[in-house]
């Protein structure tokens, strides 16, 4: 009943306002006069029974204002009114709502797009059923570092171990699909068969791999992802049992996994096949069997921990069984590593994120910070607004909605402005985000983070826009209205102060912190890669089709197409080599030394198999003893090997090496190397990375023949240039195999060190924000102060103080909260760089260089800051400003 | 007592409520039979009236009709619903019961505890 009333007086007051409006006008009137009559009858004028009367009433329009506000006419009304007010109000002061509106959007779209690009990688769990329960198995390589394992290795860990409901191996497989149209290369992967069961999904359409398709020479079996079915197949539900052309032998198509599936350990694979090894002939270990070259992931068993599977391996490898001898480094004498795959998929980026997170969330509390001082020197300004409204019947509860209107209009901009800036930070993240970073293709503009960043700026616009109000309906108004009171400002000049202080220390921690960073770089580039560089241009050749099955043909290819290569003209030197400095390769092989007291001491060292000419090519140093020549490339009786200077001073202290034996890469009773020479430290798998053993031998002396190789070529022009000239040559010898990952050496040092710069341009953007917001608190606070003690400076003027001492004054006033805050960001920064301490290089967290220039800068900018409000005090005419109030 | 007494916080409601009960009465007839009840001894906001009553009306404690004051000008006359009834009803209960427990308290003697 009462609910019904209520709605039927809203709604009569709210849509039939007018007559209400006059109804009122009415009811007052005819209030006012009849009093007036009975004052006239009880012997008073007319005159002053009017004006005592009206007195006595009280204000007319409070009174209307909270008629209206009972009968909740306001709801819409005064919504509607309050926005109109607060748009107007806004526009009045753009500065104000610019810069407001400006630091919102950089504080909560830089959150939010940071949080949005880290969320799926760190926190997220893998798009796996269980995905906590998958794990990465991994030998330790060089320094603790996690390195691939063999299939033989697998098979005995799938065998003797319980803790595991699947245990996987793959490895890459790059196979040239093809069509009607034209030979493709495609991106895949050489699975064991429980590869997908593993990982937890299986194929949508067809039938998942079984034990019996992975059996050395197996059936070719293939399984394709959802985008090569529909765009290479049209997504015809056929395709299960048909056959396709894959580098020369047909595959019969026995699935298709769904568009869902995400693939972190091959993210660009589209087809799958079974990897099919011998696991017979296990005591021959210079089969690929014994190759440590596979990755290893595997399922826990439900209630398995990762602890138990930790100790369990553990206890496999140091109990050597009959049934699976172990190679020299396959001995698994320190265990090995296991890993959650998201850890495993992670380990690599982790410490750059984290920290890059930390950065954002310093600018999101100096966002925070900035804005809280702006509207708080706001609040201080529009005090006699808030008097003059409260004087004229504007009710406590008016004020308190008028302000929360204006607070969540400026939170709204804030938040539209932010969501355009949060969805351009994700797409340069995106772009600008190294190859290591995983699950990128996941990265969207994340809704609850988004909403996270408005919700904390909304509420301290409310918290603080609130302020005036409380304030200019608590105090007595016409104190208020006289502006010469400075009792409250001197609280609010406090918060400001400190509010500054902290935007100072804030904005040092992320300047000293970008400062590393970038001292890092410099640094990193410059440690000498052990080659020259410039000019260089590289590029990987592969073989595919049963001709180059034989070893002959393959090395015939390759030889042809180098010599082909250095007939182009530009290229003044070229040779192939297995793998290549900073591509990422890590091929290694055990080395045992002639002259060591121990035969099982195999130390790991990467293998390049080399064409002659490649140390000229490169531009790697001659130590000691000879280069290949055009002999070593023959079978000799003795095979000659280079061994990098690193490994010659460690093992051969105080002696030539030239002369001594060792053996590399092969069963214990191969013939001894000789070691011929020794050349210059090269930088193999990142420039930050010290560890360099290499021995180098003559690709036509390896084991087998490599069927893929990289060509580098010393141009005499610019080297990207010459690339499709480079790439035609070797067609012109067989036209129909895959040259990919074109690049110059000088992007492959660049590409090496992305992921620190990465970093260091997400700090360095963060640092200029929270400098050019420190700068604009600085100059918020100081023009607000001069402003409001011009009367003093008026005042000191009068009274003969010069106008350099009245800039001493204000400047000091600046420098002394930049100094306070210097001193408090310098200790948060020796705290805070320790967290970057992994991503530097070269240079210590308290590298005082680094300290020294960030406090001379950000004395710099609020030099400036404090410049425009001093020359303004400076200025004051005493006079005017003694008259002022 | 010579000053008059200012309301208590939220008494005006009730206040307004009991003198429309005795019968129709315009605003400024509310303000008048308040005075006359209390025998003058209650100051009330002449202007704090109205939003009082249009929270009342809003509420639906009241109802209000245009009609013609006694010199014949057109006034608009407030009465009590049957829930403005039920209402001043209990809230003249609640207000004895708090009286009578104030004034106890304020009468106790030493010796009574």
């Amino acid at each position: 009943m009462t609910f019904w009333n209520s709605l039927g007086s809203w709604f009569n007051a709210t849509l039939r306002r007018s007559r209400m409006e006059s109804e009122m006008d009415e009811e007052l009137r005819f209030h006012i006069e009849a009093y007036a009559a009975d004052l006239v009858r009880s012997g008073v004028t007319p005159d002053e029974a009017r004006r005592r009367a009206r007195l006595e009433f009280g204000g007319v329009e409070r009174v209307k204002e909270e008629g209206r506000e009972a009968r909740g006419v306001n709801l819409v009304e005064s919504l509607v009114r309050d926005l109109c007010y607060g748009a107007s109000n806004m526009l009045r002061t753009p500065g104000f709502t610019a810069i407001t509106v400006l630091t919102l959007a950089l504080g909560i779209g830089a959150t939010t797009a940071i949080f949005s690009a880290v969320n799926p990688i760190l926190f997220e769990s893998l798009p796996y059923p269980q995905a906590g329960r998958i794990m990465t198995i991994s030998e330790f390589g060089p320094e603790g570092s996690r390195s691939r394992v063999a299939f033989h290795t697998y098979r005995e860990l799938a065998e003797r171990s319980r803790s595991f409901e699947t245990l996987a191996v793959t490895k890459t497989w790059q196979p040239t699909l093809v069509t009607a149209r034209e030979p493709e290369r495609f991106d895949g992967q050489f699975v064991s068969a429980g590869y997908f069961r593993a990982l937890g999904v299986p194929p949508f359409l067809g039938r998942d791999f079984e034990p019996s398709d992975d059996r050395f020479h197996g059936p070719h079996v293939v399984i394709l992802s959802d985008a090569l079915w529909r765009h290479r197949f049209g997504g015809d539900a056929a395709i299960i049992g048909r056959q396709i052309t894959l580098d020369d032998n047909s595959y019969t198509v026995i699935g298709v996994m769904p568009s869902t599936f995400e693939n972190v350990l091959g993210p660009s694979a589209e087809l799958w096949t079974p990897l099919q090894y011998d696991p017979g002939n296990i005591s021959d270990s210079q089969t690929r069997e014994w190759g440590n070259h596979l990755r290893m992931a595997g399922r826990l068993q439900p209630g398995a921990t990762i602890d138990q599977a930790r100790r369990e391996l553990k206890t496999i490898a140091g109990n050597l069984v009959p049934e699976f001898p172990r190679p020299p480094w396959a001995s698994h004498e320190q265990g090995f590593i296991v890993n959650s795959l998201q850890d495993d998929i992670t380990l690599g980026v982790k410490p750059a994120l984290l920290a890059v997170l930390g950065a954002v969330l310093l600018v999101l509390v100096i966002a925070c910070v900035n804005v809280t001082n702006l509207l708080l020197a706001r609040s201080v300004r529009r005090r006699g607004e808030f008097a003059l409204r409260t004087a004229l019947g504007a009710g406590r509860s008016r004020l308190i909605r008028q302000l929360l209107t204006e607070s969540l209009l400026l939170s709204a901009l804030g938040g539209v402005a932010g969501m355009v800036v949060a969805q351009l930070g994700v797409r340069a993240l995106v772009a600008l985000s190294p190859a290591e970073l995983p699950r990128v293709g996941s990265i969207t503009v994340d809704g609850p983070v988004f909403a996270f960043g408005v919700g904390v700026t909304t509420l301290i616009g409310l918290l603080v826009g609130l302020i005036p109000a409380l304030r200019a309906s608590r105090n007595e108004p016409q104190i208020a209205l006289q502006e010469s009171s400075q009792r409250t400002v001197g609280g609010h000049r406090r918060t400001r102060n400190a509010l500054v202080v902290v935007e100072v220390a804030l904005a040092l921690v992320l300047l000293v912190s970008s400062g590393l960073l970038l001292r890092s770089l410099h640094h990193l580039f410059a440690v000498a890669p052990g080659f020259d560089a410039s000019h260089l241009l590289t590029m990987q050749v592969q073989t595919y089709g049963r001709r180059y099955d034989d070893d002959a043909t393959c090395n015939r290819f390759f030889a042809q197409a180098l010599e082909a290569v250095r007939n182009v003209p530009g290229v003044s030197a070229a040779a192939f080599t297995s793998q290549l400095p900073l591509s990422g390769d890590a091929d290694i092989y055990g080395v045992q030394f002639e002259n060591a007291s121990n035969t099982e001491d195999v130390a790991p060292a990467f293998r390049y198999g080399v064409a002659p000419g490649y140390f000229e090519t490169m531009g790697i140093p001659l130590r000691r003893g000879r280069l290949f020549n055009a002999q070593d490339a023959l079978g000799l009786p003795m095979r000659p090997v280079l061994i990098n200077e690193s490994l010659a001073k460690r093992r051969y202290p105080g002696q030539n090496p030239i002369g001594q034996r060792i053996r590399f890469g092969g069963s214990p009773n191969r013939p001894w190397d000789i070691i011929v020479g020794v050349v210059g430290d090269v930088k193999q798998t990142s420039l930050a990375v010290s560890q360099s053993d290499a021995v180098y031998v003559t690709t036509a002396q390896w084991l087998w023949a490599d069927g893929t190789q990289w060509l580098v070529v010393r141009t005499r022009g610019d080297a990207a240039a010459l690339a499709p000239a480079v790439r035609q040559a070797i067609w012109s010898i067989d036209k129909d195999q895959p040259v990919v990952h074109a690049a110059t050496m000088e992007g492959l040092l660049a590409a090496s060190a992305a992921q620190r710069r990465f970093a260091l341009t997400l700090f360095e953007t963060f640092a200029l924000v929270a400098l050019m917001l420190a700068g604009a608190g600085i100059y918020g606070v100081l023009s607000g102060s001069v402003a409001e003690r011009t009367r003093e400076i008026g005042v000191r003027l009068a009274l003969g103080a010069t106008h350099e001492s009245i800039l001493a004054l204000v400047v000091r006033q600046g420098m002394t909260l930049t100094g306070i805050g210097v001193a408090i960001g310098v200790a948060g920064a020796a705290v805070a760089s320790q967290a970057i301490a992994a991503m530097l290089f070269g240079v210590s967290p308290l590298d005082p260089v680094t300290y020294l220039g960030v406090i001379v800068l950000l004395a710099g900018v609020s030099v400036i800051a404090c410049g425009v409000p001093a020359w303004r005090a400076m200025r004051v005419d005493p006079i005017v400003a003694l008259r002022y109030e | 007592m010579d000053k008059q007494l200012d309301l208590l916080q939220g008494t005006l409601d009730m206040l307004i409520l009991k003198a429309v009960s005795l019968g129709p009465l315009h605003g400024y007839g509310v303000l008048l039979r308040i005075q006359q009840i209390s025998k003058d001894r209650l100051e009330i906001q002449q202007g704090s009236l109205y939003p009082a009553l249009y929270r009342l009306e809003h509420q639906g404690w009241i109802a209000s009709e245009w009609g013609e004051s006694e010199n014949k000008r057109k006034a608009k006359y407030y009465r009590l619903t049957a829930a403005g009834k039920r209402r001043l009803q209990t809230e003249s209960e609640k207000w004895n019961r708090m009286a009578d427990l104030i004034a106890g308290i304020l009468d106790t003697k030493p010796e009574e505890i």
